[in-house]
């Protein structure tokens, strides 16, 4: 594995990505981009339309393998990854970051007890002895599949669809299937779990709860999260840490009240310059 | 009406010839979305190993038939899905971000490698077995005509029975059945997930490969001879069956595979045996004009 030793300085970051370009043809999608995540905080990166968030997460999770930098993930134990040269289904397994998509990625076709049980295939599939165990139906399989099926209905219930377990993940109504996704990233145990606008097409109602089940997924099971969200009453409550982009660089980061009050921020959402967003701001205040 | 349930039985048996190669066919569309030409030639290997497996283990001096028929299966089956895993893992893996037709086209290739491997290793001749599984009952008898099932007929619907439980169980109870679902709806995502897509695609072929072992040892049983070519009409026949039936379906592949059978026996048996290919063949373009996902097909949803 790639597994090399930490640098002490980097040790509270879970995720930290500098240098990172990614060029399609003539287009900078991303020009050297350094941010970073910490460990056991919600970390949010925002910009306006086109300013490479989505493009970050892909490099993130071996979707695209960035023209140039360094994506380097740390697990607690010290250990720690070069994303970039991990490929598919590594980044999972072997570095245990997870993702959700923008546009709902569930299995449709499965109930969503199943979607849960999918992501826990690399528990099951040491214990079932890479399968021949358990066609067999070694005991030792048995204990793992009831682990299984015990982590599912732990989320399921987390996310109040255990009376739905059975239904077809595609028959769910919306807001349920965002809520589904999301305990489907947790079931694969992850280190760091991406999030691509959670909080896209969900109401206020259902908006609030996602909060509350991100910040018990930060509390309860000390996971790190990253988040791109355009809904900015999820950003601003429950970040601990903003990252904005535009055009594909970094312009700020801070506290959420800090990247609030940056005029820089202000005047790439609004795409005007700095003194425009200045006055803007004066003007509201 | 004995004439009709004589020709009811041999309809169902070689059904379920077709079935379990229809499955293979449906399997792989449903994971990866190509024909796996070769699949009918895998049949025709499977067929090949059941034989030398016999002849070896009659010359070593076992009689005792059980044993030896289930000897026979375990090593047609896995010997067979050495095979699946191998055309897989050379023919079709290395081009599976191709463009579309380049994996199709591969296992065109493919099937002709493997029949003409045959041919030359085994030679042109069709290859006759003496007659291993003998006896029957007569069911019934009316106005001089005896209804015949044999004890190879029993053994093939039995075998095929059996081995659909157990394939059901596989694909909707547990892991591996599992993966290959969520493979065959978002691979990316399973990956993503975790999966190992190559590998639980390789399953795949490992299982459809085995499942046509069988048929192939199967029909050595029930015709008493195998050849090189036998792998292309069988294959065709399966295809269709699976399409039928509505390709990346299960229970499809094996009510494709029976309609098929029974329809031509029935035809063989009622009007000519020259024009039976013509009737099953007629029968699958009415259905496809008709029902064009097939019997159990679902609609093809658009992916976003």
């Amino acid at each position: 594995m790639s597994a090399v030793p930490a640098s002490s300085a980097a040790h509270d970051d879970i995720l930290a990505v500098s240098g990172l370009t990614m060029r399609f043809g003539g287009i900078v999608a991303i020009n050297d981009l350094s941010f970073t995540a910490r460990r056991g905080e919600i970390s949010a990166l925002i910009g306006p339309n086109g300013a490479g968030k989505t493009t970050v997460f892909n490099c993130i999770t071996g979707f695209y393998k960035p023209t140039s930098g360094d994506i380097r993930l740390t697990h607690s134990d010290g250990k720690s990854y070069v994303l970039q040269s991990l490929n598919d289904f590594r980044i999972c397994k072997v570095a245990k970051v997870a993702r959700t998509f923008q546009n709902i990625r569930l299995f449709p076709g499965l109930t969503a007890l199943e979607n849960l049980m999918v992501a826990q295939h690399n528990a099951l599939m040491r214990a079932s002895g890479f399968t021949l165990m358990g066609l067999l139906g070694m005991p030792g399989w048995r204990t793992a599949e009831k682990a299984a099926i015990d982590l599912s209905s732990y989320w399921l219930e987390r996310i109040g669809l255990f009376d739905r377990a059975d239904e077809a993940a595609g028959n769910l109504p919306y807001g349920d299937q965002r809520r589904l996704e999301i305990a489907r990233a947790m079931c694969t145990e992850p280190a760091l779990l991406c999030l691509d606008e959670p909080a896209a097409g969900l109401n206020a109602r259902e908006s609030g709860e996602l909060n509350e089940l991100l910040l018990s997924i930060r509390d309860d099971r000390g996971a790190s999260i990253l988040l791109i969200e355009h809904d900015m009453s999820v950003v601003m409550e429950i970040s601990d840490h903003v990252t904005v982009l535009d055009y594909g660089v970094k312009i700020a980061g801070g506290t959420p009240q800090q990247v609030r009050d940056d005029p820089k921020v202000i005047a790439a959402y609004l795409g005007t310059d700095e003194e425009t967003a200045l006055a803007v701001m004066e003007g509201d205040a | 009406m004995a004439y009709f349930s004589q020709q009811l039985i041999n309809g169902v048996v070689l059904g379920s010839i077709y079935g379990l190669i229809a499955i293979g066919y449906t399997m792989v569309y449903g994971i990866v979305g190509m024909i796996n030409f070769a699949h009918g030639d895998i049949f025709m290997i499977g067929g090949f190993v059941a034989l030398i497996t016999f002849l070896i283990l009659v010359s070593i001096g076992l009689t005792f038939v059980p044993v030896i028929l289930l000897l026979v299966l375990l090593v047609a089956m896995a010997m067979t899905a050495l095979y699946g895993w191998s055309v897989e893992r050379i023919a079709y893996r290395p081009l599976r971000h191709s463009f579309r037709l380049a994996p199709m086209l591969s296992a065109i290739g493919m099937s002709f490698a493997l029949s003409n491997f045959a041919q030359v290793a085994q030679g042109a001749r069709v290859k006759p077995v003496p007659p291993i599984v003998t006896g029957g009952y007569t069911l019934f008898e009316r106005s001089g005509f005896a209804v015949q099932l044999s004890n190879i007929q029993i053994i093939v619907v039995i075998t095929t029975l059996v081995l659909l439980a157990l394939f059901t169980y596989l694909v909707s109870r547990t892991r591996l059945g599992r993966d290959m679902r969520a493979c065959e709806q978002d691979q990316t995502m399973a990956a993503l997930l975790g999966v190992d897509v190559d590998r639980t695609i390789s399953m795949t072929f490992v299982i459809g490969a085995a499942l046509a072992a069988v048929a192939g040892m199967m029909y050595l049983l029930y015709y008493g001879l195998v050849d090189f070519f036998m792998g292309f009409v069988a294959g065709i026949k399966a295809f269709t069956a699976a399409v039928l039936g509505g390709i990346g379906s299960l229970p499809g592949a094996m009510l494709g595979g029976l309609s098929i059978g029974l329809i031509e026996t029935m035809w063989s048996a009622y009007f000519s045996v020259e024009y039976k290919d013509v009737a099953a063949f007629s029968i699958l373009i009415v259905v496809l004009i008709f029902l064009p996902t097939g019997l159990l097909g679902r609609p093809e949803v658009e992916k976003v």
